[in-house]
């Protein structure tokens, strides 16, 4: 049934009343004081991990005890503390347990549940002289950040549009049919300053002005969700914790333009946020939030779901709206730009999940306080997803222009085993690797360009000292040359030339000349290929050249790779005054490539020697080491 | 299976196709939805199928063939009865994702987008599935193995094996 304004503020009024339990513990009428809310992360990352077998347990206890009118429980999305999954926060305590098993489900239960006493040994961060006063917010990964994109995830039960509309949500649309005109949202957006997202920057509004300037009766709104940048997560977890948002925001786009069909281009890959979305979509028509006549205002928007097939290319826009229309994803020239002639031949607009999560917020909070947020050129926040060698990997949202530092040390909580801080990469295979030395470059659009690499959609991959950077960039050429689509020679020829002298130079057949070849090679690809993929595949190799220059001289000079990475520069040894004559590593070794006994020192045979690493791992004296 | 039980299954598996079509025909764009469909239907995409797909929505074969080659999740194969996905995003990658695919590699003696010859497994090495806090990450159809390592890959086919022995 369509709902009317009046009738989404009740449902709005009613909702935010049930969940003063999470936003305000203190005003909920003592009466009520036995309700207790469990929040249940269930993004992938803790399903993963079991999280949904922790809510079923959950709930037969409460069942069983007769509780079930006063504990609710509730999957929310991501926390975004993805490294100490499942997650399980119990309100009005506010007080947060990770690594949750199911067996631990009973314990939880019993103390904290029933007789309100927390499990210390499942809480989140140290507690100080055993006091909980706010488990959340002492916590520095939580404290440093500032959740715009994010503010919903982790918060409510994304499957409940109710809990988004007591949030505030679909408020902002209200406002946008009823006090603005499209060009004064078109204004808005402009003045926040907020630019794209997925990865170029390109402010919002401009993008929204050109297509709505088009004298075209047709036209398409579409969303980005083919987050194809290994090891961002971000936009997943938009969409798994807070969908509405997305589609709120495209509403509004639709309004500003003049469109009324839009398209969610989304991974297939996602699963569980592609029927997130699938089910906040029906809520949404449900309620009259899509479909004719929008809350009454004579406004048409409909929206449709499309699913990716593995493409990484088809997160270019182009061949992103070749996809939609059912083709093969091939990227074409531009111009034309797609707010002239995008979908289907029309002016289209094209932006990513955590540039429209971003939206209602501005129409909302205004476009003066989104622009005090962040730097001068770079406003608001960015989410992270910061991944690989760091101890709390996960989600991060913080304002434009924190430093490196702050976010993997601070936040992120610093490399575990005690290991060296060597590189960052950013932008993932479009992006470069940022050294130690720029740890306090303040992060922005501009400066992350300026030190030859890129936000990206925000991915953060960090590196110690065992990574070897000219086996990262083979990787990433790797990626690049498998995902080219094929259609203009210097992405499809130039990049499997590029991963042919890198790998040459991985297997210690380099040379010097080759250094040069890359360079020349990586600027005519940049200059030459037709899409984004190609004209940024060879930065992950320029930026290691400008960053590690030493570690590819290494390479092709020395032949040796000081990070102990590149298999076929390897040697295994043995220390004679450490080892014990065990024979565990002879055992063990495949090649049989050892030799040696009781009465004779153990040695290597080098020549048959694979390189395996199964001696090393096993020897329990720490006796063979490996020689770069 | 019988050899009438094989293509009265082989009928069904049709009709639900033709089914999806009807349901997507009148969108624009369908192609890659039918695509996706069909593959759960059939689990693969066949020659066959693309044939009766390139009828019903008069695109020429070619045509579709080249969609289906072009994105890696059609596949013109069959699968195992256990699809194993290892990610090579760069949070896996970094975390020694290359080590756990080679030891798949070895312990199935199948290679990437391969089958065993029994039926039983598949091996692909996959794009970020997004789980990169449980780095590295390998999945098994819908069940996914987080913060792993080359030695874990021995309990998870026996975990299998086991499975079926008992059927």
């Amino acid at each position: 049934m369509s709902k009317t304004i009046s009738e989404i503020h009740e449902i709005r009024a009613k909702k935010q009343k049930d969940l003063l339990i999470r936003t305000d513990p203190s005003a909920v009428p003592t009466k009520e004081g036995g309700r207790m809310h469990i929040l249940v992360c269930g993004g992938t990352g803790c399903t993963s991990s079991n999280s949904l077998k922790i809510m079923e347990e959950l709930e037969i206890l409460i069942r069983t005890s007769g509780m079930q009118d006063d504990i609710k429980i509730v999957k929310t999305g991501c926390f975004g503390l993805c490294a100490k999954g499942p997650i399980v926060m119990l309100y009005p305590d506010h007080i947060m347990y990770t690594l949750v098993q199911p067996e631990d489900v009973n314990e939880i239960f019993d103390s904290h549940v029933k007789n309100g006493i927390p499990v210390k040994r499942l809480l989140a961060g140290e507690q100080k002289d055993g006091e909980i006063t706010n488990a959340l917010d002492s916590l520095d990964f939580f404290s440093r950040q500032m959740r715009i994109a994010l503010r919903n995830c982790g918060a409510i039960n994304p499957e409940d549009i109710d809990e988004y509309i007591a949030r505030d949500g679909y408020l902002a649309l209200e406002k946008v049919l009823t006090e603005m005109e499209p060009e004064d949202v078109i204004d808005e957006i402009k003045a926040s300053g907020l630019r794209g997202r997925g990865g170029g920057g390109f402010p919002t509004g401009v993008k929204w002005n050109f297509a709505a300037a088009q004298q075209e009766h047709e036209k398409y709104v579409c969303c980005n969700a083919d987050e194809g940048d290994p090891g961002a997560f971000m936009d997943r977890s938009v969409l798994e914790g807070d969908p509405h948002s997305v589609i709120e925001a495209m509403i509004i786009a639709g309004y500003a333009i003049g469109a009324s069909q839009g398209y969610i281009y989304v991974r297939a890959e996602y699963p569980i946020a592609v029927e997130r979305l699938d089910i906040a979509i029906r809520q949404a028509r449900e309620y009259g939030l899509l479909g004719e006549d929008i809350l009454g205002k004579g406004f048409n928007f409909n929206l449709e779901l499309r699913l990716g097939a593995g493409a990484f290319v088809c997160g270019e826009e182009t061949a992103l709206m070749t996809s939609v229309e059912g083709k093969r994803g091939e990227p074409r020239p531009r111009p034309p730009f797609p707010a002239v002639k995008g979908l289907f031949g029309k002016p289209t607009i094209l932006n990513n999940v955590e540039t429209y999560a971003n939206i209602p917020v501005i129409i909302l909070g205004g476009a003066q306080w989104f622009s005090s947020i962040g730097t001068e050129k770079s406003k608001g926040t960015k989410v992270f997803a910061i991944g690989g060698k760091i101890n709390n990997t996960g989600l991060v949202e913080i304002p434009m222009g924190t430093t490196l530092r702050e976010i993997i040390f601070d936040i992120g909580g610093g490399i575990p085993n005690g290991k060296k801080f060597k590189a960052a990469q950013t932008g993932g295979p479009s992006g470069g690797c940022i050294p130690a030395s720029e740890l306090d470059t303040p992060i922005d659009y501009d400066s992350l360009i300026a030190l030859g690499s890129m936000m990206g959609s925000g991915g953060l991959i960090v590196m110690d000292e065992d990574t070897c950077m000219v086996d990262l960039a083979k990787f990433f050429l790797e990626f690049t040359v498998d995902e080219s689509c094929g259609k203009c020679p210097p992405c499809r020829i130039g990049v499997k030339r590029m991963l042919e002298i890198v790998t040459r130079i991985t297997e210690g057949e380099g040379c010097p000349e080759d250094l040069e070849l890359l360079e020349i090679l990586a600027r005519n690809i940049k200059a030459g290929a037709l899409c984004g993929l190609g004209q940024t595949a060879p930065n992950p190799v320029l930026s290691t050249m400008k960053y590690f220059k030493d570690e590819y001289l290494a390479h092709v000079i020395d032949k040796k790779c000081p990070a102990g990475v590149c298999r076929s520069m390897l040697k295994f040894l043995i220390a004679q005054d450490t080892c014990k004559r065990c024979g565990i590593c002879k055992k063990n070794c495949p090649a049989n490539a050892i030799s040696g006994d009781k009465n004779t020192p153990f040695s290597i045979d080098q020549d048959k020697c694979i390189k395996c690493g199964v001696c090393m791992e096993k020897c329990p004296f720490k006796s063979i080491l490996k020689n770069a | 299976m019988s050899s009438t039980e094989l293509n009265q299954n082989a009928t069904e598996q049709y009709q639900l196709l033709l089914a999806a079509i009807a349901r997507h025909r009148n969108d624009r764009g369908a192609l890659i939805p039918i695509l996706h469909e069909a593959q759960e239907i059939f689990g693969y995409l066949p020659l066959e199928v693309q044939r009766t797909i390139s009828e019903e929505l008069n695109i020429p074969l070619a045509e579709i063939f080249g969609v289906v080659s072009f994105y890696s999740q059609f596949s013109i194969y069959p699968k195992g009865k256990y699809r194993i996905n290892v990610c090579m995003g760069t949070a896996c990658y970094v975390k020694g994702s290359g080590d756990i695919l080679d030891k798949f590699k070895e312990r199935l003696s199948i290679d990437i987008g391969e089958c065993t010859e029994d039926g039983r497994y598949s091996l692909d090495a996959c794009r970020c599935i997004g789980a990169c806090g449980l780095a590295p990450v390998v999945t098994v159809n819908d069940e996914v193995f987080g913060k792993l390592n080359a030695d874990d890959v021995d309990g998870i086919i026996d975990r299998f094996e086991k499975l079926e022995d008992i059927k």
